[in-house]
Formats: C-alpha cells, sequence, structure tokens
C-alpha cells in the first residue's frame, strides 16, 4: 500500500496545476463563462496538447493509459478551480461509454479523437421521469432492416448542447424500468430527427433537453449487445460517481481554504474572527469532514474497478453517501462562516457551494444511495452473538 | 499510488488472524464480545500469550523485545487483534510508561522495568490529571519535594484507570513550585504500596470501578525513580502522545462492534420481523459504516506515511481521534436502540463478567452501562474540543 | 395555565382565514407557491389590500392605524398568512421603519410618513450594514456631518436590500467619533432620490438581484429628518430589533412549505414508488415536523408572555431565530432533494415570473435557487453564531 503519488502521476498533477493556476484564477473564469459555449475552446486544445483528455483511455487509443488514479488527480484539480470545459461529459461519460461498451472498431474510432481533442460527447441517458433509477428509459429503439430507429426524450443531458456525438439509451424490450431490454447507440448530434434546447445549469455549466425523432443508427453504431446494456450503465455510472468524488474534494478543499484565509482576515469587534473559538471549530469540523471525503474518493478509486458487481457498487454507493453528506455540510459551513459576502455571485465561495449541490444530485442523492447501501446490507458482513 | 495491500502484508494478515483466532481464550473472546469487563487476570493472561508469540510491545526497538514491523504492519495486528475480540495489550505499560523508559531511562531502570512491563508481571497506572488539572494540564500541583535521596510527595491525582489494580505508577509531578508552568514538571516511578498512598474508587455511570483518586501523604519516593532530568517531564509526556496514533482510531474495534450489532439485530423481532430487515436501522447503520469505512482509509493513509517517514505531526492523526470517538459512541447508542427494553434490567453481575443475568438476552446485558461509559471517549486523552483547538491552531493556523 | 386558544380566538382565526382566502390574489399566491419573485407591484397591491382591511400594521398604536391585537391575535394573523401564501408585509416599513417613528418620530414625521408607510406609497430600505461593519455593526463610519440645517453624509452601505425598489432609506450613521462607538450614531431618514446617493446591485447565489451597496457623496439631507436625538440612533435601533419576535421564527411559513413539500414527493416517482411513500423520505419529514412542532410550542409561550406584557428581552427570542431558520433552511433542503435532477437547469426567467416555461415540471423550477437563498437566514438579522452568544451570556451567564 502506498498513497504516495508515483514520479509520473506526479508530472501529470503538476502538469495540470500549473494549467490551471495560470489559466483559472476566478477572474479569467468569468470571461470564459462567457463564451458562445459557456467554456474555453482554447483551454480545450491545451488540455488535449498536454494530453489531459486521453488520460482514461490506453495507448493503442492515442491515450495516456491511466487508471482511476490519474482521473482522481485531474478530477481533483477540476474541482479545485471549478473547470467549466466538458471534461466530464466527453471524457468521463462519453469517452468512458465507449470504452466500457464498445467494440475494438468503435475504440479504435472515437477515442483517439477525444483524445486529440476533436470529438466532444455527451451521454444522454436521464429522462424526465427517471430521476435516479438507471433502468428507468422510455425512449424505444425499434428494429429497422439491419439498423434501428430511436424515439423518445432526454433531459439534463450535460454538455448536450456541444456535442458532437451522442451516446443515448434506449429500450429495445420490457417495462419502464426492467433492466433487461436496454440498448445504447452512438448518435451524432445532427443526425435528422434529433433536436437539442441548450440552457445553462445552476453551476454555470451547460446542458440540453434532446428529442429524438425517428432518428436512425446504423448495426454499426450500436454500443455492446442490444438489450444487455444496463450493466454497462451501471459501469458508466460508477465511473463518473469516482470521478466526481473526486471533483467534489478538490472543491471541497478549496472551500476549507477560502473560508480559513478569510476567518483570518475578516476583522469584527476589533480583532480577526477567527479568533473566534466557536468558528474555529467549525472550521475544524470542515476539515474533518473534507479528509474523510478524501479518504472516501480514495475508496470509490481503489474500487471503481472491482470486478465483483455487488462490491462494486455498494463502495460506490458508499463513495456517494459521504461526498453528498459531507459536500453538504462544508459548503453551508463554508457560507454561514463568511456571512453576507459569501451569498454573493461575486464573491468564489459560493460557486463551489452551487457545484457541489449539484454534485450531490448527479447520479443520486444521499438518501438514494444510502438506501441502496442499506438493501445490499451494507459494507461490514454481520457477525455472530457468540 | 498503490492502493492495495501487497501479497506480503496479505500474508502477514492471514498470519495475524489464524494467530488471533487460535490463541485467544474462549472465555476472554466472549466477554468482549458481550461487551463484559475483563478481570485483571485475563488482562494478564492474554498479554502473556501475545508476549510468549513476541507481540506483546510489537514496536518497541527489536532488541528490546519489538516485532520491527512497519506501521502498516503494525496497522494490520491491530486491525486483526480487534476485529478478533482480543483485549488489547494494556495501554499505560506497551504504549505510555514503556516508550518513555526506553527513550529516557537510565540502564538500571531499562532493565528492571521492560521485561516486566512488557510481560505484565507490573501494571502501570498514569497519576497525571488532578482535580484542577483537566485539559489545562500543565497546572497540576502534586508535589515532590527532594530530601536527601528521596522525593516527598504530596497532593492528590484523579481519573487514575487501574490504580486499584496497579503496582506502579508513572506520574507527573510538581519539583519546581517557580517555574513557569510546564517547566517545573518532572516524571516519576512510584510503587503504588508505598506508605501514604491512598486509593478511592470512582464509580462511573456504568457502576463500574475503573477509574480512581489517589492521594498522596508525604511518600517516600527514591530519586533513582525520576525520569530523565528533573523538570523535563512535560517534555517526556508530550514525547507520548503522538505514541498510539496507529489505532487511536479503534477502526478494527467499531467494525467488530458493527458486525455484532447487525447480529443481534437479526435475532431482535420488531413489528414482526428482525430488526436487521428493517430499512431505517438498515440506513442508520450504513450511514455509520460509510464513516467508518473513511476513517479506515483515512487511516491507512496516516499510517503509509508513517511508514515512509516515521512518526510526523500528521494533522489526520486528530481527525482519526475526533472521529474514532464519534462512531464508537455512535455504536454504543446503536447497540442501546436495539435493546430497546431489554436494556433496562440492571445487569451488574453479568457486567463484570459472571454469566449469570436477571432477565435480559446476554447479548443485551450490557447495552446500557458501555452507552454510559463510552461518553467518556470524547472525553478522555484529550478532549475533543482540545483536538479541534489543536486542529485549529495548528494545521488551519487560526 | 390554559394550553388551547380561547373560542374568541379560534372564532378570529376563522375570520382571517376567510379574508385570506378570499382576497389575495390568484396570481400572487401562484408565484408564492411555485417560489417565484414578486415583482414590486405585487408586494404593493397585497399591502394595500391590507391597508383597505386595516390590518397593514397591526402592531403600530391604534391612533397610527394598528389594530389593538394582543401578541397571541397577532400570531395566529401570521400563522394565516403564511398558511394561505400570502406574501410577508414589508419589514422595513411596517416592522421596522414604522414603529420607529411611531416612538421617537416628531409630529411632522409622523405624519408625513405613517400613512405611506403602512400604504406603502413609500418604499423604506435599511441602511445599517457596511463593508466593515457586520455583525460589529456599531463599528459603522458612514459620516454625518452637520453643515446649518443639514447634514452631509459620506460612506457606504452594504446588504441594502430592495435599495433599487425603495424611495427612502432609514440609516445608522455616525455623527460622532467621541466617547464609545455605539455614542456616536445617528438614526436618519434619506430621500434615495437625493443627489449623490448611488445603488449598486449585488448578485446573490440565487443569481438574482435582491440587495446593494448604496454609495453616498456628499448627500444633502435636512435635518429634520434626524429621528430622535443625535447620537441617540443606536438605542432607537436596537429598539426595532425586538419588534417582530412573534413572527421571527414563521413557523407558518415552514408548514406551509411542508405541506407543500409532502403534495409534490406525492408526485415524484422514485424507484417505482411515489417518493412520499419511501420510509426514509416520511422518517426525515416527520422529524422537521417533530422540530416545527416543538418550536411552534415555544412561539406559542413566548407570545402569551408578551400577551400578559412580558419583558422584551425575553431569551426564548433567539431560540425562535435560530430554530426557525434551520427549519426553513431544512425545509428547502427538502424540497430540493424532492426536485432532484429538476434542480439543475438554470431557469431564471422562470424564477422571475417572465415565463411560463420550464425545462422539468414548473414546481421544481425554483427549488435550487430558493434553497441557496435561504442559506442567508442563518445570516441576517443577527447570524446563528450571534444568537449563540446571546443566549451564551444573556440566558446562561457564561
Amino acid at each position: 500500500m502506498d498513497f504516495d503519488l508515483s514520479e509520473e502521476q506526479r508530472m501529470l498533477k503538476e502538469s495540470v496545476d500549473r494549467l490551471l493556476e495560470d489559466r483559472y484564477s476566478f477572474e479569467q473564469r468569468k470571461t470564459y463563462t462567457r463564451a458562445a459555449d459557456g467554456w474555453s475552446r482554447e483551454l480545450w486544445k491545451q488540455y488535449a496538447d498536454l494530453g489531459l483528455l486521453g488520460v482514461p483511455f490506453s495507448q493503442d487509443h492515442g491515450g495516456f493509459g491511466g487508471g482511476p488514479v490519474e482521473t482522481m488527480i485531474l478530477m481533483e484539480a477540476f474541482g479545485k478551480a471549478l473547470v467549466l470545459e466538458p471534461y466530464f461529459a466527453t471524457v468521463i461519460l462519453f469517452g468512458g461509454a465507449v470504452k466500457i461498451a464498445g467494440s475494438e472498431a468503435q475504440k479504435a474510432d472515437l477515442l483517439p479523437k477525444v483524445a486529440e481533442g476533436k470529438l466532444l460527447g455527451a451521454f444522454a441517458h436521464s429522462e424526465r421521469d427517471s430521476r435516479y433509477d438507471l433502468a428507468d428509459v422510455k425512449t424505444t429503439a425499434k428494429k429497422d432492416g439491419t439498423g434501428w430507429v430511436l424515439d423518445g426524450e432526454k433531459t439534463v443531458v450535460i454538455h448536450g448542447d456541444c456535442a458532437d456525438k451522442l451516446v443515448v439509451s434506449a429500450r429495445v424490450s420490457g417495462g419502464q424500468r426492467d433492466k433487461d431490454g436496454l440498448a445504447l447507440f452512438l448518435v451524432d448530434a445532427k443526425a435528422p430527427g434529433v433536436t437539442r434546447k441548450g440552457y445553462p445549469t445552476q453551476d454555470s455549466l451547460r446542458a440540453a433537453d434532446i428529442t429524438l425523432k425517428g432518428v436512425k443508427v446504423a448495426a454499426s453504431d450500436v454500443l455492446g449487445e442490444p438489450g444487455k446494456a444496463y450493466a454497462a450503465i451501471e459501469k458508466i455510472a460508477q465511473s463518473a460517481i469516482q470521478a466526481l468524488s473526486a471533483e467534489a474534494v478538490g472543491g471541497m478543499q478549496e472551500m476549507l481554504d477560502i473560508t480559513v484565509e478569510y476567518l483570518k482576515t475578516r476583522q469584527q469587534f476589533g480583532v480577526p474572527i477567527g479568533s473566534f473559538q466557536a468558528l474555529q471549530h467549525r472550521a475544524v469540523d470542515m476539515l474533518v469532514a473534507t479528509e474523510q471525503a478524501r479518504s472516501m474518493a480514495m475508496f470509490a478509486a481503489m474500487m471503481v474497478d472491482e470486478k465483483d458487481a455487488e462490491e462494486r457498487a455498494k463502495a460506490i454507493s458508499a463513495c456517494k453517501v459521504h461526498i453528498g453528506k459531507s459536500g453538504r455540510y462544508v459548503g453551508q459551513q463554508s457560507i454561514q462562516l463568511h456571512g453576507g459576502i459569501g451569498m454573493t455571485l461575486e464573491y468564489k465561495v459560493g460557486h463551489y457551494f452551487i457545484r457541489s449541490t449539484m454534485i450531490e444530485i448527479l447520479f443520486g442523492d444521499t438518501d438514494h444511495h444510502l438506501a441502496a447501501l442499506a438493501r445490499a446490507g451494507g459494507l461490514i458482513p454481520a457477525g455472530t452473538t457468540a | 499510488m498503490e492502493l492495495q495491500f501487497t501479497a506480503e502484508e496479505n500474508a502477514f494478515r492471514n498470519e495475524a488472524r489464524d494467530f488471533f483466532r487460535s490463541a485467544l481464550p474462549d472465555a476472554i473472546r466472549n466477554r468482549v464480545q458481550r461487551g463484559q469487563h475483563l478481570a485483571k487476570e485475563d488482562i494478564v493472561a492474554w498479554q502473556r500469550i501475545l508476549n510468549k508469540k513476541g507481540w506483546a510491545t510489537p514496536m518497541w526497538p527489536v532488541e528490546l523485545g519489538g516485532t520491527g514491523w512497519d506501521a502498516v504492519r503494525y496497522f494490520i495486528y491491530k486491525e486483526e487483534m480487534t476485529r478478533a475480540n482480543a483485549p488489547e495489550p494494556l495501554g499505560m505499560n506497551v504504549h505510555m510508561v514503556g516508550p518513555v523508559i526506553i527513550n529516557f531511562g537510565t540502564d538500571e531502570q531499562k532493565q528492571f522495568f521492560l521485561p516486566k512491563v512488557q510481560n505484565l508481571d507490573i501494571w502501570f497506572c498514569q497519576g497525571f490529571s488532578e482535580p484542577g488539572s483537566g485539559s489545562d494540564l500543565a497546572s497540576l500541583k502534586t508535589s515532590a519535594v527532594r530530601d536527601g535521596d528521596h522525593y516527598v510527595i504530596n497532593g492528590q491525582k484523579i481519573w487514575t484507570s487501574g490504580a486499584h489494580r496497579a503496582d506502579w505508577m508513572f506520574g507527573l509531578f510538581r519539583t519546581d513550585p517557580n517555574a513557569k508552568k510546564q517547566r517545573g514538571i518532572s516524571y516519576i516511578l512510584l510503587d503504588m504500596k508505598s506508605a501514604g498512598v491512598t486509593v478511592r474508587p470512582i464509580i462511573t455511570m456504568d457502576h463500574g470501578h475503573t477509574v480512581n483518586e489517589v492521594f498522596f501523604d508525604n511518600v517516600r519516593v527514591p530519586v533513582k525513580n525520576l525520569i530523565g532530568e528533573e523538570n523535563k517531564g512535560w517534555s517526556y509526556a508530550k514525547f507520548l502522545l503522538g505514541n498510539e496514533r496507529v489505532g487511536i482510531a479503534r477502526v478494527g474495534f467499531s467494525a467488530g462492534r458493527i458486525a455484532y450489532a447487525k447480529a443481534i439485530a437479526a435475532r431482535t423481532v420488531v413489528d414482526g420481523r428482525p430488526l436487521a430487515e428493517h430499512p431505517r436501522f438498515r440506513e442508520k447503520m450504513a450511514l455509520i459504516e460509510v464513516e467508518l469505512k473513511a476513517l479506515e482509509i483515512t487511516n491507512m493513509m496516516v499510517v503509509a506515511g508513517m511508514k515512509k517517514s516515521g512518526p510526523t505531526q500528521d494533522p489526520r492523526t486528530s481527525v482519526l481521534k475526533l472521529k474514532g470517538t464519534e462512531i464508537q459512541q455512535a455504536l454504543c447508542e446503536i447497540l442501546l436502540e436495539i435493546a430497546g427494553p431489554a436494556a433496562l434490567a440492571h445487569e451488574h453481575a453479568f457486567l463484570e463478567g459472571s454469566d449469570e443475568l436477571i432477565t435480559a438476552p446476554e447479548w443485551n446485558a450490557t447495552a446500557a452501562p458501555n452507552y454510559f461509559r463510552v461518553r467518556a471517549a470524547t472525553i478522555y486523552g484529550g478532549t475533543s474540543e482540545v483536538q479541534r483547538n489543536v486542529v485549529a491552531k495548528g494545521v488551519l493556523g487560526l | 395555565m390554559d394550553l388551547r386558544f380561547t373560542s374568541e380566538e379560534i372564532a378570529f382565526r376563522a375570520e382571517v382565514r376567510d379574508f385570506f382566502e378570499s382576497n389575495l390574489p390568484p396570481d400572487i399566491r401562484r408565484k408564492q407557491v411555485l417560489g417565484q419573485r414578486l415583482a414590486k407591484e405585487d408586494i404593493v397591491n397585497w399591502q394595500r389590500i391590507l391597508n383597505k382591511k386595516g390590518w397593514a400594521c397591526p402592531l403600530w398604536p391604534v391612533e397610527y392605524g394598528g389594530t389593538g391585537w394582543d401578541a397571541v391575535r397577532y400570531f395566529i394573523f401570521k400563522e394565516e398568512s403564511y398558511r394561505a401564501y400570502a406574501p410577508d408585509a414589508l419589514s422595513h416599513n411596517i416592522t421596522q421603519s414604522g414603529p420607529v417613528i411611531c416612538a421617537f418620530g416628531t409630529p411632522e414625521q409622523k405624519e408625513f410618513f405613517l400613512p405611506k408607510l403602512r400604504n406603502m406609497d413609500i418604499w423604506m430600505c435599511q441602511g445599517f450594514s457596511e463593508p466593515g461593519s457586520g455583525s460589529d455593526l456599531a463599528s459603522l463610519k458612514t459620516r454625518a456631518v452637520r453643515e446649518g440645517d443639514h447634514y452631509i453624509i459620506n460612506g457606504q452601505k452594504l446588504w441594502t436590500t430592495n435599495g433599487h425598489r425603495a424611495d427612502w432609506m432609514y440609516g445608522l450613521v455616525r455623527t460622532s467619533t467621541d466617547g464609545k462607538k455605539q455614542a456616536g450614531i445617528s438614526y436618519l431618514l434619506i430621500d434615495m432620490k437625493s443627489p449623490g446617493v448611488q445603488v449598486r446591485p449585488v448578485v446573490t447565489l440565487d443569481n438574482d438581484h435582491h440587495t446593494n451597496e448604496t454609495f453616498f457623496e456628499n448627500v444633502k439631507v435636512p435635518v429634520s429628518n434626524l429621528i430622535g436625538e443625535e447620537n441617540k440612533g443606536w438605542s432607537i435601533a436596537k429598539f426595532a430589533l425586538g419588534n417582530e419576535r412573534a413572527g421571527i421564527a414563521k413557523v407558518g411559513l415552514s408548514k406551509a412549505r411542508l405541506a407543500l413539500v409532502k403534495a409534490l414527493a406525492q408526485r415524484v416517482e422514485a424507484d417505482g414508488r411515489p417518493l412520499a411513500e419511501s420510509p426514509r423520505f416520511r422518517e426525515k419529514m416527520a422529524l422537521i415536523e417533530t422540530e416545527l412542532k416543538a418550536l411552534e410550542i415555544t412561539n406559542m409561550m413566548v407570545v402569551a408572555a408578551m400577551a400578559k406584557g412580558g419583558s422584551k428581552q425575553d431569551p426564548r427570542t433567539s431560540v425562535l431565530k435560530l430554530k426557525g431558520s434551520e427549519l426553513q433552511q431544512a425545509t428547502t433542503e427538502l424540497m430540493l432533494e424532492v426536485a432532484g435532477p429538476h434542480a439543475m437547469a438554470n431557469q431564471h426567467e422562470f424564477l422571475e415570473a417572465r415565463t411560463g416555461e420550464t425545462v422539468g415540471p414548473d414546481w421544481a423550477g425554483t427549488s435550487s435557487p430558493n434553497y441557496y437563498f435561504n442559506r442567508a437566514v442563518s445570516i441576517f438579522g443577527g447570524s446563528s453564531e450571534i444568537q449563540h452568544n446571546i443566549v451564551a451570556k444573556a440566558v446562561l451567564g457564561l
């Protein structure tokens, strides 16, 4: 066991940290939000040049050959800087879907393009009534010769507005919430029958509602075996949660740092407010929550590639429960300890609070995952009473 | 970064698990699992079993009876020991006075004490706190006045765990009343059979007798029982504080409690079905398991850091104490909730180790006293409030 | 002791309920239910409806338009108002500047301001906080220097809620730097149209414009706008702080939100059944309802004591503020959880009621901004930390 970074990992971390330090001050970030897409195409190119867009892909596919630890390093840095670019949507979700469910030909075709920064992707899965149930899909896929025809509506597709290609989930058989009968399809975002309505999300990212009307998909654009996609969808969601938990930790650390700095500089009653023990102890509780969340992000990194599906699912749910709870605590307290200034959009800490609120919602909130973990029996098996 | 244990570490884990399973007497295991108090003989017997195996004092220098393990192996040992419902070796001997004698004792002191401390031929208690000196320990007043070859000790200690079982005390005494409060303190070993020592029990909320008041009335202690230099005792005591960080979170112990609580819940019927099947119970339990898992990883990170760079002032140590005690308390609360009305009867004899019960099932009989008793976990060894002060100052710079 | 409302009070409740049901304009009610922002006209309209009924400013002295109700009736009135989803009266007019003018104003000030405040012909904003003066309000620096019949004001205020909608400001300004910092403060009414007043928006986390910075550059204010004596402003402002005690907990508001949450949880499917049927959700609701019930009773006890002419400094007021804001926050958190993924889109135009179009269902369209915005209720009007300090000092004697 060794929690220190290897030489390669350290270099990866240094390069992303350096880039974001140079280019992602809070003021610079504001200018990126004003771009047409709500993020910086120029920085996207820099990520590609540094090899960041291929981090989780194998070297055969133009990638860095990284694993969960490398993803953790990047996402934590992105969380610290509140990065706007569609890394999560394109690399983690879309790239992840292709990596998990795609054929060798599909991977060889698409992943190098993602790594080079030439292809933006999104994961069009959630629907208006699906909430956190990954199997809840009403969008249909009907056989049409050798290909398929898709009909349905997808909602809050993260960065679906700017994506070139979508991974779309649809039902080939079964009822609305059946795990059997799901399939994943590669769909060109500009294909006939696809309409997109883009909009900003709470955390200054972008999303789209996507309508599919008689969208034709060739047999070569099916990911995996039609009807058997649930396991892949679950794996995509688990990878997403692993990445989000690292992002959340980066954000929590930043909220803690900003708050402590504020406690040291803000003067009331003639002294820095950080001299009040009540506020000191609150800051310490924020630190405890952050450190514990970091440990759970580590745990997710340990377990996301675990072969035993049940153990993996439990571990990822446990991680999401902690991230949700601690993110909410750290976020709320960072606002409270700032007082009024924390409530304003001009000041940065609120932006982290909003992002951590959205991370709690993404891919299942605390209650959802707690219920799932509890149903599965928890992390520690029952013993005996002697 | 390597997030898994190595094959050697896993092999070691198996070895430790096998050993604890086969070497721990059943009677002791059962008492620990049911939350009963152990007799002095239980603790002595187990420590001698460990000593025979060479595992009584793993972190001592090898030449003095240590194992030479790195922090990861030691962590595994602690985990497996607590998971097996084995008692931990007496902390006062193994973690507290032993390392101090090793580092600051004279050759004679080492020769006389260390083998006995290791084998529990001598049982040590700690004389630090006083009625007026709790979190502000350095304000202690019990005086040791030099008189020829002896110190003459007068004053009072409080919260002396195990004083009624102890043969010796390691204590802090004021040898210079005029110096700044940390500076005039000396670290002295004292035979509890000395004339003028009186031990008075303090009965805690669990009706148990664990702690005491100890009074000193002109107690004469030979100067050769002074550790290190006179008036330097505070620094020796501080040296101790970082000593038992690997096990401070007691992750293995809490994991064992969770497994036990689940087993009890499976045989406790509520609203016509086992409590273990109620979603609310499961969710409450799962929430604690999540916290414990986070703590386990934090612990491993601290341990891995220690393996590389030796004992450091890792800020996460305070996290281990803070969260570790919170979780222990949460589990005792859950055990109390599972017991429900079965916790009402005062099963004192059972708590003290008898097999006889008035009415409660054996798995519920210690729930209430142990819940009361565990409230002390966030008070002793540096209260949670003091831990937060330490982090605020030492880590956050507030 | 009588633990029930009297029959007169129950009859009064029915009267109030009827009035709200038949007089609150449906479009205002709809916005309130959906959590949308009210336009200035909405607030003015509603206040004028209340004024016509004679209920615009219940707690003012009867001769200035008050109703003569005791605290119990006022409490009932507020509770029913929330139950009906009616907007709160503009506190800056009704509970802050109005009562101050009633108590300390000159006959001319009363004649000019009171009818207009009551009818919202004048909209007041508050000029207390400054960038360097938050919890430590008395350290405020904005200067008012006497020059003939005028004060000349220079400085800056912060958190001027509705400064952009306001006609007048009641502000605290420094008129003397001698002596204790509280002693040099005066309470002044300032026409927001005066030359030299500049209002700059401060956008909050809900992406909305509620509050402002206000800058003063050589603003001339007639001395006739001074309330009470020069340098006595601090005690005047403190007088107004206790004014809204009966309603500060906003129990009715939290109840109305909970009712809404319950209704909406029926419509949301989670894991194949309505969220409202999930045990965890129900138990979370039940816990909040229990807390809310306890607060309601505390509130009634405070109110009953007030009705008997009890002390204005009832320490339970701090409990009302503390727990009340916690519960308001808890209900908005629940609403956010019910909305789930529907809370992610930024639907600013819908929040402002400028469009009826939403990404998800309309009831979820404001859940996240309202969650963020409610984080402020434990900050403004004396933060929770300040309330803790007050209780520690005044009640516990610490």
